[in-house]
């Protein structure tokens, strides 16, 4: 699984029906510092993360099929949690207390 | 998943025989803030309406051919949606 910060929500219309009704989140991905690290990935968003928040991105295929209960869907990338605390090294990146 | 910008269409008459009928399109990858970011690719139309110029999200690897009609066919990357917009969300875009 990778850490992401969301940034955007993609729109589409027109796309693979696995995508109709679901919310996509653009999230740039993060180190374990959370430092961007220049890349990014749309997934699926299954937990409601909003904007700014530091989310767990599972970005597999099979795992993303499972938990969509899809077993043919064009899908990699879907967001499977919110992180309420990070520690790096012993260094709190991200305090339990200080979100949600 | 990533956006990607198309920019040409290949055409390929002889081809492997699951791939009959599917569009072939030249896209180019993009940062999120749209400009480009390394080669252009061969993407598969998955949803057989996208056009030169519009930005639209790929998948690669196996999840591509299970945007294809046929789900088991020799394809890296496949189209799965067209972009209407990309909206930065208050807190995080900057």
């Amino acid at each position: 699984m990778k850490l992401g910060r969301v940034v955007a929500t993609v729109v589409s219309t027109i796309n693979a029906p696995i995508y109709d009704n679901r919310r996509l989140l653009l999230c740039d991905l993060l180190d374990d510092s959370c430092r961007r690290t220049g890349g990014y990935t749309i997934a699926i968003d299954k937990v409601d993360a909003g904007a700014g928040e530091v989310v767990l991105i599972i970005d597999e295929g099979n795992s993303a099929r499972q938990l969509l209960d899809a077993p043919d869907a064009p899908v990699r990338a879907v967001v499977v949690g919110i992180v309420d605390e990070l520690v790096t090294d012993g260094r709190v990146v991200i305090s339990g207390s200080e979100t949600r | 998943m990533q956006l990607a910008r198309v920019i040409g269409t290949v055409v390929a008459t002889v081809h492997y025989e699951g791939l009959d009928g599917i569009k072939f399109l030249i896209v180019q990858p993009v940062n999120r803030h749209l400009a480009p970011k390394g080669e252009p690719v061969v993407a598969a139309d998955g949803v057989a309406m996208a056009g030169p110029g519009e930005l639209v999200y790929v998948v690669a690897s196996r999840e591509a051919s299970l945007a294809l009609p046929e789900k088991f066919v020799p394809v890296d990357h496949a189209i799965v949606g067209i972009v209407d917009a990309v909206e930065p969300l208050e807190e995080g875009m900057e």
